[in-house]
């Protein structure tokens, strides 16, 4: 029987971390947005209540949550930050790597001391040349006795600045295109490594977001994620899992933003009654709340199928849901901007920095087009 | 140190009240229930006094319909190690209430109790006396600072006056402390104990296992009413000479203020 209902667990879990952002995160939103300050010290919090690194399986001391698991947690924490979530959410992105494509040895070395202490992981796949070509990547992992000899550089890498490891995608010989693609567990600490300035970015502004660049730096061979030439496939298997939660995050941003306008919309007074009265407002409000319930079942619906082992209907469903609830969470945002009217343009209301912060969810982990592409593929492929 | 820390499930504060038909009560379906916050400060002392004592147990108490349960669990999620539900249906007042906690801190052999000073759905502040009362123990109330000897015989507690004004209390233990907020930060549960909490197996006891079977409550709430509906506010009109005028009479003559 189809059964739309949360755990009692998954209840508590969404009540803590609802509770978290009330008390840790929307407080202090707006100053981070202002400063772009890295918010070390809240995800130092939501590591120390659990929120961080939910995929650990068990046997290496993790709590072995699925997809669904990170859904919650960042439709909860996207409603009150888009870049403060995306910075405590990135380390998913970074480890799954690893969990998917590494030995026991690896997870143990690379991922388990991510659990006895708040580190940071970055996913470094994107560079300045190739963004949604990922498969033309030129980074050069040149192997030299016991050594891959890494150069290159990495673009728009999210908490590079603050990061203690990087999954670093990169080739072998580049004229064997995707097959050429290896993946790396690079310790930030190696030499040869150097950070870009924090880019000073439109929305999520404290989410740390660099450049880096490898220089000679020299990684031992057993830092190899998988097999030769399997870092691409490591990659997109990553994205599969990491591309539903990023589309929660907006699911929560659009809610949030579609709370504060409805709250505005019965208390501003415009023809002597509350704005709310009128259709035009009304047909606003009706629209943004189909647009979030239906991207957060394709969310629920991509993280149930990751999660039962259906990896290609998961795929194709994850792109769905990021596709919607991107796009989705934009118009909403416009539109919560739009009825609070000249104030909504301004900082002393929320909901101006929701429509920068979810601007950023139709481009990263995937523009908006590239997840149409995806789409299209699995439409057409047979 | 058994250190017991009394829970109540309460709605939450932003719930809109309805009255059940008869009076009695309100309509508690589409509530949505949560911990009494001033029970939250308790459980979290509970959690400081063991880690400060470096060992003991703390164990949650609460009295209630099953949905009481979810209040247990997230204590347990917040790192409470034991929990006791006394199951009843219908609502017991204070007094059956307090006998029934008091059973309990008997059976789990109490060192000390914590407990919020009142909770925020009936503002009665009464259980952590009639618990006391029950069981021959002190209590204070309206704590916001609790010092535990290294003996573990003897506490010393702050405890809040009006503005800002404080008292030092020397309490023997066992005691049952009622705490105010300011205390502490309570602590979140923690997404491990959320999954830790849910295997976790809760005491169950009905008021016939604590010999209570034929004890009844002795007051009941006969007629619930909201409050009044705030009248609207008052527009004053004349210029600013005559406006300033029937302000300073409506604040002398009607609100009385000055």
């Amino acid at each position: 029987m189809l059964d739309f209902s949360l755990s009692d667990e998954q209840v508590a879990l969404r009540d803590m971390v609802r509770k978290f952002v009330q008390q840790e995160i929307i407080p202090n939103a707006a100053k981070y947005d202002e400063t772009s300050e890295f918010p070390r010290e809240i995800i130092n919090k939501a590591w120390q209540t659990g929120l961080m690194n939910i995929a650990i399986p068990e046997k290496f001391g993790g709590l072995g949550l699925g997809v669904l698991g990170d859904v919650i947690i960042n439709e909860e924490m996207g409603a009150g930050c888009l870049g403060m979530t995306t910075s405590i959410a990135v380390n998913t992105l970074g480890l799954y790597p690893i969990l998917l494509g590494g030995t026991e040895a690896q997870i143990e070395e690379f991922v388990v001391p991510f659990l006895s202490s708040p580190k940071l992981a970055s996913f470094c796949l994107t560079e300045p040349g190739s963004g949604s070509d990922a498969g033309s990547l030129s980074t050069m992992a040149k192997e030299e006795g016991d050594y891959f000899i890494l150069n290159g550089s990495k673009m728009w890498i999210t908490n590079a600045g603050h990061a203690d490891l990087f999954t670093v995608f990169c080739t072998t010989n580049k004229e064997l295109k995707t097959k050429g693609i290896i993946c790396l567990a690079v310790p930030a600490n190696l030499p040869g490594i150097s950070l870009g300035k924090h880019e000073n970015k439109l929305g999520q502004r404290c989410s740390d977001t660099r450049s880096i660049t490898f220089e000679n730096v020299q990684v031992p061979k057993k830092n190899l994620i998988g097999k030769m030439g399997e870092g691409f496939k490591i990659a997109m298997r990553t994205l599969d899992r990491t591309r539903t939660p990023i589309a929660a995050g907006a699911v929560g941003a659009a809610r949030a933003a579609m709370n504060y306008s409805k709250n505005y919309a019965k208390e501003r007074k415009q023809f002597g009654q509350p704005i709310a009265n009128f259709q035009a407002i009304q047909f606003m409000l009706a629209d943004m709340a189909v647009k979030i319930e239906s991207a957060r079942l394709l969310c629920y619906n991509a993280a149930w199928l990751i999660d039962k082992g259906q990896d290609e209907q998961g795929s194709y469903f994850s792109a769905l849901a990021k596709r919607h609830a991107a796009d989705m969470a934009m118009e909403v945002a416009t539109d919560a901007v739009q009825i609070y009217g000249g104030y909504g343009y301004t900082k002393e209301y929320p909901v101006e920095k929701i429509m920068r912060d979810v601007k950023l969810v139709q481009i990263y982990e995937g523009t908006s087009q590239i997840q149409r592409v995806l789409i299209a593929r699995h439409l057409l492929k047979d | 140190m058994n250190i017991i820390v009394l829970v109540k499930q309460v709605p939450d504060t932003e719930t809109k009240v309805r009255i059940t038909a008869d009076k009695h009560n309100i309509e508690t379906n589409d509530i949505k229930w949560i911990i009494n916050p001033y029970d939250e400060f308790a459980i979290e002392e509970g959690l400081k006094t063991k880690e400060r004592l470096k060992e003991g147990s703390v164990t949650v108490v609460t009295v209630g319909p099953d949905r009481t349960v979810e209040a247990l669990r997230t204590a347990v999620a917040m790192g409470a190690d034991n929990a006791v539900h006394v199951k009843t249906d219908g609502t017991l007042d204070t007094y059956l209430v307090s006998r029934a906690i008091a059973e309990v801190c008997k059976k789990e052999n109490a060192q000390i109790i914590f407990t919020g000073k009142q909770a925020i759905d009936d503002d009665q502040a009464a259980t952590f006396g009639y618990v006391a009362e029950l069981l021959q123990y002190p209590s204070a109330s309206v704590i916001v600072k609790c010092d535990i000897s290294l003996n573990k015989t003897q506490a010393t507690l702050e405890q809040e006056g009006d503005e800002g004004a404080k008292n030092i209390i020397e309490t023997s233990l066992p005691a049952v402390i009622a705490v105010n907020k300011g205390i502490n930060t309570p602590r979140y549960a923690s997404l491990p104990g959320i999954m830790k909490a849910k295997k976790k197996e809760i005491k169950t006891y009905t008021l016939q296992d604590l010999g209570l079977g034929s004890e009844t409550s002795k007051t009941l709430d006969s007629d619930y009413q909201l409050p009044p509906e705030r009248a609207a506010g008052k527009k004053i009109a004349g210029d600013a000479a005559t406006q300033v005028k029937e302000l300073v009479r409506l604040l002398r003559e009607e609100a009385k203020v000055i």
